[in-house]
């Protein structure tokens, strides 16, 4: 499982409460961020990072903090959070759902070559998830421990 | 229970970036307050408990939008309870996430991907020279069923295995085979999420309605796993990343018409 970055991004997460209104509006004014994924991508170089115009804190030396371990029901997601001082410069996908999980066994009613194309896109990067509120929200979660340690 | 929403704004981010995020998310939290049947307050419940009151333009515009669908699709979308009683949740999330993304696009962002719970809207490009790629979820196992590369787009899925305790069974005797999972990609994410319900509801057969009347692409699973496609899908799928360890998990059980099975690996 390698660790997945982002640069030059701005992520901002929220959980919209249903029963007791909002029950945590999350902003990470992020210089670069993730997003809910359920891949193994490589990382990206660093170096090209973009630095928020809206940040004026100084920065001191980069921590980073490892958020909680949170159980969905496709397995466990953690993501670390690294601040330098109290701005986010990046987030870090720890572990997702393992991908190789047991078969998904389908067949199609569809021309074998769309067949073929959709099994082969099974590969491809992924920025976000269509259907997965499971894990995006452990890994919500998973980032505002992280950023709730650090303070 | 609550809906985990997130919104990715690739740079370079308009000044006004984080004010224009801030009041799409309050205008989710805003339609949450006035649609959930879970909450006692909201001008849902106090419809359904017979209250009187004048309904306001947004219930209007909704139940609005249900009711084209309840026409369109000869009644398999519904926005009334086996009880009678009103529930929205079919349409209303992916109206007003779409709405959350119009005061974005309005700001000025053009790049953009927003998640919100599982239904997505996406303009612009992550970076330069590639779509956004959107997982669709398998409703039977862990890796995804497809990965979508996508510019302009919105997606939404309804599963059994997601919130189908909402999803009331009309289904008439002649319906298709039954749907674990539809996808639905559209120009907007009113009309995509309102489809993945009325396909769920339709069954696999109600997939060339959908695409003939509104232009949309569907990929759905039934309930013995096999794979259903509708529209020009193709062009939408994302081509394997070479840095990637390929994928051969799936196993390629045979076609629907009962042509032989054969491994793909």
């Amino acid at each position: 499982m390698m660790p997945k970055k982002w640069r030059g991004t701005l992520l901002y997460l929220g959980i919209l409460g249903a029963s007791v209104g909002v029950l945590g509006m999350r902003t990470l004014p992020a210089a670069s961020a993730g997003t809910p994924v359920v891949s193994s991508a490589p990382s990206v170089p660093s170096g090209s990072a973009t630095s928020p115009k809206v940040s004026t804190i100084p920065s001191g030396a980069p921590v980073r903090v490892t958020g909680q371990t949170i159980q969905t029901r496709y397995g466990p997601v953690q993501a670390a959070v690294t601040f330098e001082g109290s701005r986010i410069t990046d987030v870090t996908v720890l572990q997702t759902p393992n991908r190789d999980g047991r078969s998904i066994q389908i067949a199609s009613r569809a021309v074998p070559t769309l067949h073929d194309e959709v099994l082969q896109s099974q590969s491809a990067t992924i920025d976000t998830v269509s259907g997965a509120t499971y894990t995006s929200d452990g890994y919500a979660q998973s980032v505002q421990s992280a950023i709730d340690q650090h303070g | 229970m609550g809906i985990p929403m997130s919104v990715d704004v690739r740079e370079p981010a308009p000044p006004g970036a984080a004010t224009a995020v801030e009041a799409a998310f309050a205008l989710l939290d805003a339609a949450d307050r006035r649609f959930s049947p879970y909450r006692f307050d909201s001008e849902l419940s106090r419809i359904n408990r017979g209250e009187r009151l004048i309904a306001s333009p947004e219930m209007v515009e909704v139940l609005g939008l249900a009711e084209d669908a309840r026409a369109a699709s000869g009644g398999a979308f519904d926005c009334h309870d086996p009880n009678g009683r009103l529930d929205t949740n079919g349409v209303v999330k992916g109206w007003a996430a779409q709405r959350a993304a119009d005061v974005l696009v309005a700001a000025g962002i053009t790049s953009f991907c927003l998640n919100a719970g599982g239904d997505v809207v996406v303009r612009g490009a992550p970076e330069p020279g590639r779509r956004w790629h959107v997982a669709v979820r398998s409703p039977t196992g862990k890796d995804p069923l497809a990965v979508l590369a996508l510019q302009d787009a919105a997606v939404a899925t309804s599963g059994s295995y997601e919130r189908g305790d909402h999803i009331w069974d009309r289904r008439p005797a002649s319906a298709g085979r039954p749907l674990a999972s539809v996808t639905v990609v559209a120009g907007d994410l009113g009309t995509a999420d309102v489809l993945a319900t009325t396909l769920f509801v339709l069954g696999a057969d109600g997939i060339d309605w959908a695409v003939t009347t509104y232009g949309c692409v569907v990929l759905a699973v039934d309930d013995r796993g096999l794979l259903h496609t509708g529209g020009e899908l193709s062009p939408l799928l994302a081509r394997p990343d070479p840095h990637l360890p390929g994928k051969k998990s799936l196993r390629l059980l045979g076609q629907a018409d009962g042509s032989p099975s054969r491994s793909l690996s």
